[in-house]
C-alpha cells in the first residue's frame, strides 16, 4: 500500500491532537496501517504541537523535511513555518485566522503579512487551499471546532486513503458525545470550503 | 472503566506509546508500580495511577525516583512484580541504588523503565541510559515501535524473573509520544502480596556478603548474554554481504529507507532489541557474512563499540561505521531521510533526497516560546523578588518546573541551574565563593524531591542565602502530579498525608521563614526584602496555587482586567510583567478578556492604576 505523509501543526490548546486521533481511530476502522507522532514542546504554554501521521505500509513515524504530502496548518504563521516539511507537490490546507505569538503581541516580532504568505506558500507547494477555518467553526456552532473543519477540508481532497464517512465514524465513537453534532458539521462546512476553493 | 483495562484479547486499539507500555505491565500483572514524572515517561504513571483506582495493583507518586525504585526494588524482593519509571536522568537520582540491587537481585520481576529524550524535546540533556545496563550490569531491552513495546514490557517481566534481576526498559521519546495500533493480550491478574524471608547473608550488602553478591550478578549476566543471543527481539531480516545493526527507532528508519532505495534483497539488517549484554555470538556470526557493516544507533556509539571490539577479537577485515563526522551523530535524534542518505552513502547507492523548497524569500517569522500562563504565581513571585532585589548584586540559582521560565526576559529571574533540586545546592557553594547577594528559586516538587537537603545543609553550615520555595500545590510543569505537600482531597482521593512546606523548613532551624501571597504585591515586597536583608539562610515560600491546576480542578474564579482611558501608556506592564494576556495594538496596551484571569497583579503595579476589573462582561 501507498505511504501518504501528513503533518498537522497548531498552536497549543486548538485541538490539533484531537484531530490527529479522529484520523488514526478512522484509519484503524479502515484497516488502514497507520502511525503518528507528537511533538507537544509545552502545548499548554502557548508553544507549538506538531503532528506527523504516516499511512500506509512505512515504518516510521516521523517525517522528514520535504516529505509531507499534506501539511495542515491551524494557523498561517505556524503553517509558514512549516513549509520545511513540504515539497512543490504538497498541498497545503491552512486556516487563516491568526494567532500572533505573544512575541508579537509586545511588538518584538513582525507577523507575517496574510497575502505575501499565501502567496509564497503556493509558489513553494502544489496547491493552497486557504480560508477562514474559525468562522466555519463558529457556524457549525463551537469555535473550538477548528479541528474539525480543517479535518473535512482534509478530507475532500482525496488525499488520505480515508473517507468522510470514516471519519464521522470516528467521530461518533471516539470523541464526546455532546460535541458529535457539531463537530460533524464543521466536517461537512471543511468539506465545502475545499471544494469551493 | 478506564480503556487500558479492557478485557477483550484480541481487540485493536490505538495507543500512544506510553499507553502501550502502561498496558503491557497490566497485562503482565504488575502489583506494585512507583514513579517520579518526568517527560517523556509521565504519560505511563498517569495511566497507571487512573487504572490503579479500578484494580487491584498499588500504584504511588514517590517522593523522587530513588524512592520509587527502592519502593518497587522491596516489593519484587517480596516476590510480586514491580515497576518503576522515570525520565533518563531519573536514572541518575536512582543510581545509588540501581546499583547496589543489581548485586541483590530480585523475587518477583521488576521493570525499571527510562525514557531518554535525544535532541532534547523537554530534558537538560540526551544522556545514552543504555549505559545504566552495562555500569549495573543488567540486562537491557529496547522497542523499536509502539505495538512492540507492549509485548516488551511483559517480555522484561518474564526475563527478570527467570535471571532475579531488575531489567531495564528503555525507550526514546519517539516511542512514548508515537501512536500505533496495539493489539490486546490477555490479563494476568496481579499477585498482590507477597512475602520476604529474612536472608541477611543474601540480602544485607556488607562487604563480605557484597563479595558473593558481585560473583552471582556477572554470572547472571552471562546467562543474559546467552538468552539475548537467542531471544525474539534481536533478529535478522534479509540476506546479503551488506549489513546494517540498528535498534530502537532507527530500525523502522531503516527498514523504510532499504525499501525506498531497493536494497531490501542486498542488506541485511540485525535489530538489537536486547541490548545489554549484547549477544557477542550473534553479533560475530552476523559479521562473518558481510563486508561492510553499518551501525545505526541514536545517541552514543554503545552498539558501535562492542561490535568493533567483537570483529577484532575474531580478526575480521571488514568495514564497520556509524558514528562518524561525515554518517551519523552522537547529537540529537535522526529521521528517515538522514537515515537513508548515510545508507546510501556507506554503500555507494545513488540517492536523491527529497527536495526541500528554497526558504530564502520567506520572512522571519516570529518565535512561540513557551511562556508562563496569564496569572501564573510564578510571574508575581519573580516580579516581587526582583523589585525588593534592587540594588543588590545578586546571583540567583534557579531549578527545574515551570518557573525555570522566569529565566527570560522581562523576568530574568534565573542564573544557573543544573538539575532538580541543585539550586539549594548551588547557593551553599556561592555563598562560600562569592560574596554576591544569593536568591534562589525551587518549586514544591522539586523541594521535596531533593531541595531539601540541599536546605539542610544551608542551615548546618550556616551559609548565606535567600532560597524561594514557590508553592503552587502541585507538580505543574509535567502536568500537574501530585507531591507530599498537595491537598489530595482537592483532586477527591483520600488516605493521603499533607506535608506543609513551612513546617519542615521549621522543623530545620532556619531562622527566617518568611510566608507570602504573591498576588499580594507591595506587602510582598516589603516582606521579601526584610527576607533578603537578613544576614544567614532565610526561607521566603510563596503560596498560590498554579493557575492551570486550578481551572482543572474548577476552581479557578476568573474575574478579566481591562486597561481603562487613565492609561498613559507607560507600557511598565508589559515591560515589566509581559502576561501574555497583553498585546499591543495601534502601539497601545490591552488585555484579551479571554486570556486574563485576573491575577490583579498587572493592576498593582501600574502607575497610573489604569488597570481595573472589566465590570461588563457580555
Ligand atoms: C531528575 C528529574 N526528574 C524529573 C524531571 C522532570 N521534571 C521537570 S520539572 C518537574 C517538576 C516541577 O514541579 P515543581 O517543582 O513543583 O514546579 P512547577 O512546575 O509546579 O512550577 C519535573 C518532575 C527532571 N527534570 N529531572
Ligand atoms: S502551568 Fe501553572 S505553574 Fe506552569 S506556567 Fe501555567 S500557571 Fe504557571
Ligand atoms: S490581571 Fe493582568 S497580569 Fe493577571 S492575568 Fe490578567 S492581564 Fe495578566
Amino acid at each position: 500500500m501507498d505511504v501518504t505523509r501528513l503533518i498537522i501543526v497548531a498552536v497549543g490548546g486548538q485541538g490539533n491532537l484531537l484531530s490527529s486521533r479522529v484520523l488514526g481511530e478512522a484509519a484503524l476502522l479502515a484497516g488502514i496501517p497507520v502511525r503518528m507522532s507528537e511533538i507537544h514542546g509545552m502545548a499548554q504554554r502557548g508553544g507549538v504541537v506538531e503532528s506527523a501521521i504516516v499511512f500506509g505500509d512505512a515504518a516510521s513515524s516521523i517525517i522528514s523535511d520535504g516529505c509531507a504530502d499534506v501539511l495542515v496548518g491551524f494557523e498561517p504563521s505556524e503553517t509558514l513555518r512549516a513549509l520545511n516539511k513540504c515539497n512543490k507537490n504538497t498541498v497545503v490546507i491552512t486556516n487563516m485566522t491568526p494567532l500572533p505569538p505573544f512575541t508579537v503581541a509586545i511588538g518584538r516580532g513582525v507577523y507575517p503579512d496574510l497575502d505575501q504568505l499565501q502567496t509564497l506558500v503556493k509558489e513553494k507547494t502544489a496547491r493552497l487551499i486557504a480560508f477562514d477555518a474559525v468562522a466555519l467553526a463558529k457556524e457549525a456552532g463551537n469555535v473550538l471546532a477548528v479541528n474539525m473543519v480543517l479535518l473535512g477540508a482534509l478530507i475532500q481532497t482525496g488525499i488520505l486513503p480515508l473517507t468522510a464517512d470514516q471519519i464521522k465514524e470516528a467521530i461518533r465513537t471516539k470523541t464526546k458525545k455532546a460535541f458529535v453534532e457539531t463537530n460533524i458539521k464543521a466536517v461537512d462546512l471543511g468539506a465545502a470550503a475545499a471544494a469551493q476553493d | 472503566m478506564h480503556k487500558l483495562l479492557t478485557d477483550q484479547p484480541g481487540e485493536k486499539m490505538l495507543l500512544l506509546g506510553n499507553e502501550a507500555i502502561a498496558r503491557g505491565a497490566f497485562e503482565a500483572g504488575v502489583a506494585v508500580a512507583a514513579t517520579y514524572p518526568g517527560t517523556p515517561s509521565s504519560e505511563i504513571s498517569l495511566n497507571l495511577f487512573q487504572m490503579s483506582h479500578e484494580s487491584d495493583f498499588y500504584f504511588e507518586y514517590s517522593t523522587n525516583e530513588k524512592v520509587s525504585l527502592e519502593v518497587a526494588a522491596a516489593a519484587a524482593n517480596s516476590g510480586v512484580r514491580s515497576f518503576c519509571m522515570m525520565k533518563h536522568v531519573g536514572m541518575n537520582v536512582a543510581a545509588d541504588a540501581f546499583m547496589t540491587l543489581a548485586y541483590l537481585g530480585v523475587k518477583g520481576g521488576m521493570v525499571i523503565l527510562s525514557a531518554d529524550d535525544p535532541f532534547m524535546f523537554s530534558s537538560q540533556n540526551e544522556q545514552d541510559n543504555r549505559y545504566y545496563g552495562k555500569f549495573g550490569g543488567l540486562p537491557l531491552v529496547e522497542p523499536s515501535s509502539v505495538a512492540e513495546s507492549k509485548e516488551m514490557v511483559k517480555y522484561a517481566f518474564e526475563l527478570s524473573e527467570k535471571l532475579q534481576e531488575p531489567v531495564i526498559f528503555r525507550t526514546t521519546t519517539r516511542i512514548n509520544h508515537s501512536n500505533g495500533i496495539v493489539e490486546l493480550g490477555s490479563i494476568t491478574p496481579p499477585k498482590t502480596k507477597g512475602y520476604i524471608k529474612k536472608d541477611p547473608m543474601n540480602q544485607v550488602p556488607v562487604p563480605a556478603v557484597s563479595r558473593n553478591l558481585h560473583v552471582k550478578l556477572l554470572k547472571n549476566l552471562k546467562l543474559a548474554e546467552e538468552i539475548a543471543a537467542q531471544s525474539e527481539y534481536n533478529f535478522i531480516d534479509g540476506d546479503g554481504e551488506l549489513g546494517i545493526i540498528c535498534n530502537g527507532v532507527s530500525y523502522g528508519y531503516a527498514k523504510d529507507a532499504l525499501k525506498d532505495l531497493k536494497l531490501e534483497d542486498k542488506v541485511k539488517i540485525l535489530r538489537i532489541g536486547f541490548s545489554n549484554p549484547l549477544p557477542a555470538s550473534l553479533i560475530k556470526d552476523f559479521l562473518k557474512g558481510c563486508t561492510k557493516v553499518l551501525i545505526i544507533e541514536e545517541g552514543e556509539p554503545f552498539m558501535e563499540e562492542a561490535v568493533k571490539a567483537f570483529a577484532f577479537e575474531e580478526k575480521m577485515e571488514l568495514t564497520i561505521k556509524g558514528k562518524d563526522e561525515t554518517l551519523f551523530s552522537r547529537l540529537y535524534e535522526f529521521d528517515p531521510v538522514m537515515v537513508t542518505k548515510n545508507i546510501a552513502a556507506f554503500f555507494d547507492i545513488a540517492y536523491t533526497p527529497p527536495e526541500v523548497p528554497d526558504l530564502s524569500n520567506v520572512p522571519e517569522i516570529p518565535q512561540r516560546p513557551p511562556n508562563l500562563c496569564a496569572g501564573c504565581s510564578h510571574r508575581a513571585s519573580f516580579y516581587i523578588v526582583k523589585q525588593a532585589a534592587q540594588g543588590m548584586d545578586t546571583i540567583c540559582p534557579t531549578d527545574i518546573g515551570c518557573y525555570t521560565l522566569g529565566f527570560l526576559p522581562p523576568l530574568s529571574m534565573g542564573d544557573f541551574l543544573i538539575c532538580m533540586g541543585a539550586s539549594a545546592g548551588a547557593s551553599c557553594g556561592f555563598s562560600a565563593a562569592t560574596d554576591q547577594k544569593v536568591i534562589a528559586f525551587i518549586g514544591d516538587s522539586t523541594f521535596f524531591h531533593s531541595g531539601i537537603a540541599g536546605l539542610v545543609n544551608a542551615v548546618f553550615n550556616n551559609h548565606n542565602l535567600t532560597l524561594v520555595i514557590l508553592d503552587n500545590g502541585t507538580t505543574a510543569m509535567t502536568g500537574h502530579q501530585p507531591n507530599p505537600g498537595v491537598e489530595m482531597e482537592k483532586l477527591g482521593m483520600e488516605g493521603y498525608n499533607r506535608i506543609s512546606i513551612k513546617s519542615v523548613v521549621e522543623a530545620l532551624g532556619v531562622p527566617k521563614i518568611t510566608v507570602i501571597k504573591p498576588f499580594k504585591v507591595k506587602k510582598s515586597i516589603k516582606a521579601v526584602k526584610e527576607a533578603l536583608e537578613f544576614k544567614g539562610v532565610s526561607v521566603i515560600i510563596s503560596e498560590e496555587v498554579c493557575t492551570l491546576y486550578a481551572k482543572s480542578l474548577k476552581t479557578l474564579k476568573v474575574r478579566p482586567f481591562h486597561i481603562t482611558d487613565k492609561c498613559k501608556n507607560h507600557k511598565t506592564c508589559i515591560n515589566e510583567l509581559a502576561c501574555p494576556a497583553f498585546f499591543l495594538k495601534n502601539d497601545r496596551v490591552h488585555i484579551e478578556p479571554d486570556l486574563c484571569v485576573g491575577c490583579a497583579v498587572c493592576a498593582q503595579i501600574c502607575p497610573e492604576n489604569a488597570i481595573l476589573p472589566l465590570k461588563n462582561r457580555e
